[in-house]
């Protein structure tokens, strides 16, 4: 239908990545508010079981393109089959994760139907009949909300973990609608090669527990106790600017404004005075532990708990606690 | 082989933020501008690119008046030619008139081989123009690029790594390509006093909407298909509580707090 709500979902290797469900929570609540339905939609070579997990998850119905050239994501395939769907059915509104493979999908095929598209919304709601977006800007110190008047179906990213995941109910079912599309391999201008798998096994945005350090961990020691720390608590490694650009970790744990935007449920800042480009990227987590040496640090004023002192001696105390009270 | 860069200039973002609140668009006018951070990496991936395979490369940034400044930085850095976008029509435009904006100049620009942008400006912080362009040229489309392996103008190909959730893909792709790159990909050079000399003399040329054959009514604040409706200063976050006494006690407390919340297994 017209006003559905249509929600994208990422697979690798024939999996569907299980964060992707995600927004079928959210994206129930604004069908039930439009008077629609949620739906999925997938595109890859085989998608039976991707379809069937999203059923369980609250999608009505699933819309498919299936082929054998969607066997690995690239970007330009999948866009062309997603901007065929979406201008095929219209939907209201189209949720994409902000993800590498959300944001490329997403923002390929919403120049290819000719129109923008909001990204990185962390709020969704119908008012009056319209769909509203906010998203944060400048670093998180205001929210701008944005209409979408022209585009047809407006299509917005979503940032990660902005909107909880809904109940898993194997039970439920719905129907599959398979349209076929498909993309002569000579018209596609790129080839994946190879994967080669990262050594850091804990996606920094889909952490539940981020142990981070900054300028103050002084160097590749204070690195392996923010390690030690994080494998005691089964947390990802973050980082500051500073720490990064200082060659004591790699950009891909770079937390902030030109790093990654995380919401873990505890973030853990050893060292981090808390420069609003920092706080750009981290303060929407849900618990704050601040630990640093200077008292007037901003980052305290942005922590749940704030312990002012030396991290060399505040966190080997905290992963002892933590061993003896985890039994580990 | 012809390199093209697209370079904004955005606010420091140590600065105050005005917004002119009835059109939700940014004060741009006497806030400390700077080169948007990562479009410092793409600037100098294209001056590796030109060191490496020969070619010209072309710097263009779309702006005011002020744009100036980040090709002239450009020039000083020994880049081949600059042109700014700018016309009134222009102001408002979102991410997609935005990328049809850089489109135009690119095409009139023409037999390109390969665009690099930043992977996202630090003011409007997309990261989607560079996938838009992409789509709109029909180049290939090459995101989060931490690496370029090889590039092959006489056949047309080009071989980089993204930096992606996971690990690292690499990909083979047809040139024309648009690669935006991430942080870390290089490190950006400092132009010398000789550069910055001769660039201050050099008047930077700007195409408008006329030059680059654009429909005034399908960018900018009128073509823009989203709008702002309100700005508003998030809350802030509860004032926390600063854990005083002996480490020892610190230490049972916040670990107590946090095993408390039901995160940790």
């Amino acid at each position: 239908m017209a006003n559905d709500v249509w929600v994208y979902i990422e697979h690798k290797d024939g999996n569907a990545s299980p964060m992707s469900f995600e927004l079928l929570g959210i994206g129930k609540e604004l069908a039930d508010n439009l008077g629609s339905s949620v739906c999925a939609f997938v595109v890859g070579e085989n998608v039976e079981n991707i379809a069937k997990e999203a059923f369980s998850y609250g999608a009505s119905k699933v819309y498919a393109v299936e082929d054998g050239v969607f066997k690995g994501f690239r970007a330009e395939a999948y866009a062309k089959a997603a901007s065929f769907l979406l201008d095929k059915y219209k939907p209201e509104i189209t949720l994409f994760r902000a993800t590498s493979q959300g944001t490329d999908v997403s923002a390929a095929s919403a120049a290819s139907l000719g129109f923008g598209l909001c990204t990185d919304s962390i709020g969704i709601k119908v008012d009056g009949g319209q769909i509203k977006l906010t998203r944060a800007a400048f670093g998180g110190n205001y929210t701008v909300t944005v209409v979408n008047e022209k585009a047809k179906p407006q299509i917005t990213t979503v940032r990660p973990k902005a909107f909880s995941m809904p109940e898993k109910d194997a039970s439920k079912q719905g129907e599959i609608i398979k349209e076929s599309f498909s993309i002569a391999e000579s018209d596609l201008n790129t080839k994946v090669l190879e994967f080669i798998k990262s050594e850091v096994a804990l996606n920094l945005v889909e952490a539940d527990i981020i142990v981070s350090g900054g300028r103050g961990v002084g160097g590749d020691d204070g690195f392996k106790m923010m390690k030690e720390l994080a494998d005691v608590l089964g947390a990802a490694v973050g980082a500051s600017r500073a720490a990064v650009d200082s060659g004591w970790i790699s950009y891909e744990h770079q937390v902030g404004q030109t790093g990654k935007t995380v919401k873990p449920k505890i973030y853990i800042a050893c060292g981090i005075s808390g420069a609003i480009q920092h706080l750009a990227g981290m303060r929407t987590s849900d618990c704050i532990v601040a630990i640093n040496k200077d008292p007037d640090a901003p980052i305290f004023k942005n922590a749940s708990y704030g312990i002012v002192g030396d991290y060399k001696q505040v966190v080997p105390k905290i992963i002892e606690k933590f061993k003896t009270k985890l039994n580990k | 082989m012809k390199i093209v860069t697209c370079i904004k200039q955005v606010p420091d973002t140590e600065a105050e933020i005005k917004w002119d609140i009835p059109k939700g668009t940014l004060k741009r006018d006497g806030m400390d501008p700077i080169i948007n951070p990562f479009d410092e990496f793409a600037l100098e991936e294209a001056l590796l690119t030109r060191e490496n395979y020969d070619g010209d490369i072309i710097a263009i940034s779309m702006g005011p008046e002020k744009a100036s400044d980040v090709l002239r930085n450009a020039l000083a850095l020994t880049v081949n030619e600059v042109h700014r976008l700018t016309d009134e029509a222009f102001a408002g435009s979102d991410t997609y008139a935005t990328a049809c904006v850089l489109a135009s100049a690119i095409k009139k620009i023409g037999d390109v081989d390969v665009v690099f942008c930043g992977k996202q400006s630090t003011d409007g912080n997309t990261g989607v123009v560079g996938a838009e362009l992409a789509a709109i040229l029909g180049y290939s489309q090459l995101t989060y690029v931490s690496k370029v392996r090889q590039i092959d103008a006489a056949n047309k190909k080009i071989v980089i790594e993204r930096a992606i959730e996971g690990g690292i893909e690499v990909i083979e792709a047809k040139l024309p390509a648009v690669v935006s790159v991430i942080k870390g990909i290089n490190e950006p050079r400092l132009p010398n006093l000789m550069g910055i000399r001769k660039a201050a003399k050099i008047e930077i040329p700007a195409w408008n909407a006329d030059d680059l054959g654009i429909d005034k009514a399908k960018v900018g604040y009128e073509g823009a298909s989203t709008k702002v409706v309100e700005i508003a200063v998030p809350p802030p976050r509860g004032a926390g509580e600063i854990l005083k006494g002996e480490l020892e006690d610190i230490a049972n407390i916040v670990t107590d707090k946090l095993i408390d919340l039901k995160v940790i297994k």
